[in-house]
């Protein structure tokens, strides 16, 4: 048999140029015998491309937002002020938490831990500031099917306030692991946590912008 | 393209049957709890198109067995309007989202993307399971809607407003509605652990010389699927957020001012319906590309192994992929060409549909040039994957009638797309997960499935399937529109009554044809004859490890690869095939 498809593909000779000619690889090529990994924490790319399906989701959302506002009925909500406070807080716990994944780079515990905490408090104000925004809302009457922006409003900051506790769940997780002492191959795990839950959080804190702006503009 | 990545030489505990095969983390296991998990609600669905195609044959009879099965659906054995299109509905997000997306892209995703690549699992294993038990309650929350007051949702497969967003618009509004984006919610979460799952493995857990350019085409389409999934899914999120708002919160994204349901004007004000239309298709035409690319995948692994040479245009085919992945991206307003869009948008949108059907074809013709010159056997598994070819084209060729608007004006809502959108993601879909399951039972069970009953199984799959999905083409054409209850009043269509009893009859032979299917998966699995490591003497990595493989599939080391996954006929070589495992070193030529 093995004749016969031999003998039959001589007879097409575009297939014995074979398409793979170039990719050979000689034991030994580096790059080659590399082929793994793209990047080298593969935590770090699962998050990413976690991460651009949130864009998609608040993308979708944005868009829904602009054909909404392009209808007759649109009239914007005036925001509380009390959203510049929040969007304070959660800007000065995206710092803390870089210097707290400075220390981690250095495998410090003691410093990271203090840093995580502040993060995980500013968080905490942050979300709190988000509740009493929506109670002072509604205390001015204005509720979720009020208007069409009002309802983009409370769903949108839902959803981010969402992603956020879960973030908030995974720095508290972090403080349990991250302990004095311990062994280097737990300091090189709690930095590698740090990283993640750093871009996670960075991540957030650029998409709160992104809506605060989008909502404010009306 | 840093270092590898660092796998640790695992040797797996033996565990206790509910880890192993319940709870289980291995890639496998879960691979195969997709599987049969799509096999059941496969069942369940392709029972309730037997009761549509039971309606539509002898409308308004009366089945006194079913009556007793259905009594609310069906009292005194009489199918209600209401149910029926409850049927139409389920029928359509069950065999969508809980048959094909599991057993074909979760399925053998799961099953076969660390096999072969060369990784001992996937990338995060845990989330893996994870996936698996969300999809469950998903299951049962669909099932369970047909059980509540109302019945199950009613809207279509689309889920339209207003008639999914009115509680009051029709029985299958109420309760059921809600059960089905619930459902939907959950099936989304797991999609995105899966699909994360997915890229990941792929990109960074590629054992040592699997470069990109050497992965089988089965895992690069499961990849592309992967990502559109990824990037589109989000958009139902969003629209089901809102729907669930607008149906139980009062407000008015998707409801437009003054709609009045049982003499009751809704509160709602400004919406707009078509947002929801656009949303959902954002998500509803990649999806087409999830499901069928890795049928495609599927049948470009298997031809070369039943025609013993390289499959044809491998790069090109890769290209193409990528082609097909970001113009399926942008071409969603071809399925709302009659909703009153700009003419201009429409033109954007049709160019794009047609675009599309260039890398298509590339691909296309690339799967019948990969049969040009082989040494063809027509075993079950090859059978199937030309069959796959054949439904592509066509499909295909119907999509080319339905993307142009002025065609599409006429032929839009009507059987003809019922029997497109069948031939692509029913058929190729459908055909591909046959393919894939003979040529890879022997790898997940260890035993071959009968090939007697396999070739039986294809001929009356392939016949009965023509004349069902063919013949709703005609009907189409003859101005039939989908979603009837029934056909009888109207006298322009009795010319077509005819067609229409053939076409159910056909339908049953269909359905009757998949018990072969059946009998023949669960025989096999006691009876069926040993299979060894590489029963159909192919290249590629799964075929290098025992059937079934071990948990961490790979023993003490990690394979290293040192070609593309396609080496058949390679002269010189001792035999006519070259595992991508075998080095030049080992006296083969390798130009």
């Amino acid at each position: 048999m093995r004749e016969r498809a031999t003998a039959r593909i001589e007879a097409f000779p575009t297939v014995m140029t074979f398409p793979h000619a170039d990719d050979v690889s000689v034991p030994g090529k580096e790059e080659n015998l590399a082929g793994g990994a793209l990047i080298r924490s593969t935590s770090q790319l699962g998050l990413w491309i976690f991460l651009a399906t949130v864009t998609m989701l608040f993308a979708a959302f944005t868009s829904a937002y602009l054909v909404r506002k392009s209808g007759s009925d649109w009239q914007p909500v005036s925001l509380p002020a009390i959203l510049w406070f929040n969007t304070a807080l959660l800007l000065c716990s995206s710092v803390t938490m870089e210097l707290g994944r400075a220390r981690g780079k250095r495998l410090q515990t003691r410093g990271l831990r203090s840093w995580l905490l502040a993060s995980t408090l500013l968080g905490l104000g942050f979300l709190l500031g988000q509740l009493l925004a929506w109670r002072q809302l509604a205390a001015q009457g204005v509720f979720l099917p009020s208007s069409p922006h009002s309802s983009f409003f409370y769903i949108l900051t839902g959803l981010h306030g969402f992603h956020l506790l879960a973030g908030l769940l995974l720095l508290l997780y972090l403080l349990f692991r991250v302990r004095p002492g311990g062994n280097p191959g737990n300091r090189l795990a709690q930095r590698d946590l740090t990283n993640l839950c750093a871009t996670y959080w960075h991540f957030l804190g650029g998409l709160w912008l992104y809506l605060f702006v989008m909502l404010s503009i009306g | 393209m840093a270092s590898t990545v660092q796998q640790e030489p695992v040797t797996h505990r033996k565990q206790g049957f509910i880890r192993r095969y319940i709870f289980s983390t291995d890639h496998k296991i879960i691979g195969i709890q997709y599987f049969l998990t799509g096999m059941v609600m496969a069942v369940i669905a392709g029972f309730l198109a037997m009761l549509i195609r039971l309606q539509l044959a002898w409308p308004g009879e009366k089945w006194e067995f079913l009556g007793a099965l259905f009594p609310a659906g069906m009292e005194d054995g009489i199918m209600k309007p209401e149910f029926y299109l409850s049927l139409v509905t389920m029928h359509g997000t069950l065999m969508v989202f809980f048959v094909v997306s599991f057993a074909l892209v979760s399925g053998f995703g799961n099953y076969l993307i660390p096999l072969q690549i060369g990784a001992r699992d996937m990338a995060f294993p845990f989330l893996n399971m994870l996936s698996y038990w969300v999809v469950v309650p998903a299951c049962i929350i669909m099932l369970v809607s047909f059980l509540v007051e109302g019945g199950a949702a009613a809207s279509g497969w689309t889920a339209y407003p207003p008639l999914s967003a009115v509680k009051e618009a029709i029985p299958g509004s109420q309760w059921g509605q809600t059960l089905w984006l619930l459902a939907m919610a959950l099936f989304i979460v797991s999609f995105t652990m899966g699909g994360l799952n997915f890229v990941t493995t792929v990109l960074n857990l590629r054992a040592a010389g699997m470069s990109m350019r050497r992965l089988p085409l089965m895992v690069w389409t499961l990849f592309i699927a992967a990502v559109l999934g990824l990037l589109a899914f989000p958009a139902l999120t969003a629209a089901a957020v809102m729907l669930l708002f607008d149906r139980h919160f009062d407000t008015s994204f998707f409801l437009p001012s003054g709609l009045f349901f049982g003499n009751k004007l809704l509160p709602n004000e400004g919406g707009t319906p078509l947002l929801w239309q656009h949303l959902f298709w954002f998500l509803g035409h990649p999806e087409v590309y999830v499901l069928v690319l890795p049928a495609l995948g599927a049948a470009f692994d298997i031809l070369p192994c039943f025609t013993r040479k390289p499959i044809f245009g491998y790069r090109i085919t890769i290209y193409s992929l990528y082609a097909i992945g970001f113009l399926s991206m942008i071409v969603w307003g071809h399925h709302m060409f009659v909703s009153g869009m700009n003419p201009y948008v429409g033109e954007f949108f049709s160019i794009g549909t047609m675009a599309i059907t260039v890398p298509f074809a590339v691909v296309g013709v690339n799967l019948i040039a990969s049969l040009w010159g082989g040494a063809i056997r027509l075993t079950s598994p090859m059978l199937f994957a030309v069959g796959v070819i054949a439904l592509v084209g066509t499909g295909g060729l119907g999509g080319i009638f339905l993307g142009n608007p002025t065609a599409d004006i006429q032929l839009h809502d009507t059987y003809f797309v019922v029997g497109h959108f069948h031939f692509m993601i029913g058929g190729v879909t459908l055909f591909g997960i046959f393919a894939g399951t003979y040529y890879w039972f022997p790898k997940m069970f260890g035993r071959l499935m009968n090939e007697k009953l396999g070739k039986l199984h294809f001929w009356l799959t392939l016949l009965p399937f023509y004349a069902v999905f063919f013949g709703q083409h005609f009907q189409g054409l003859g101005g039939t529109p989908r979603r009837y209850y029934s056909f009888t009043k109207f006298t322009f269509l009795e010319s077509l009554q005819g067609l229409n009893l053939f076409i159910s009859i056909s339908a049953f032979v269909l359905g009757a044809a998949q018990l072969i299917f059946l009998l023949n998966f669960f025989w096999s699995l006691i009876k069926g004859a040993k299979a060894g490591d590489n029963p159909w003497r192919a290249t590629t990595l799964e075929w290098a490890v025992p059937s079934p493989p071990p948990h961490g599939n790979w023993g003490e080391k990690l394979p290293v690869v040192y070609r593309w996954p396609y080496e058949y006929s390679l002269e010189g070589a001792p035999e006519d095939y070259t595992p991508q495992t075998v080095s030049p070193e080992e006296g083969q030529v390798t130009t």
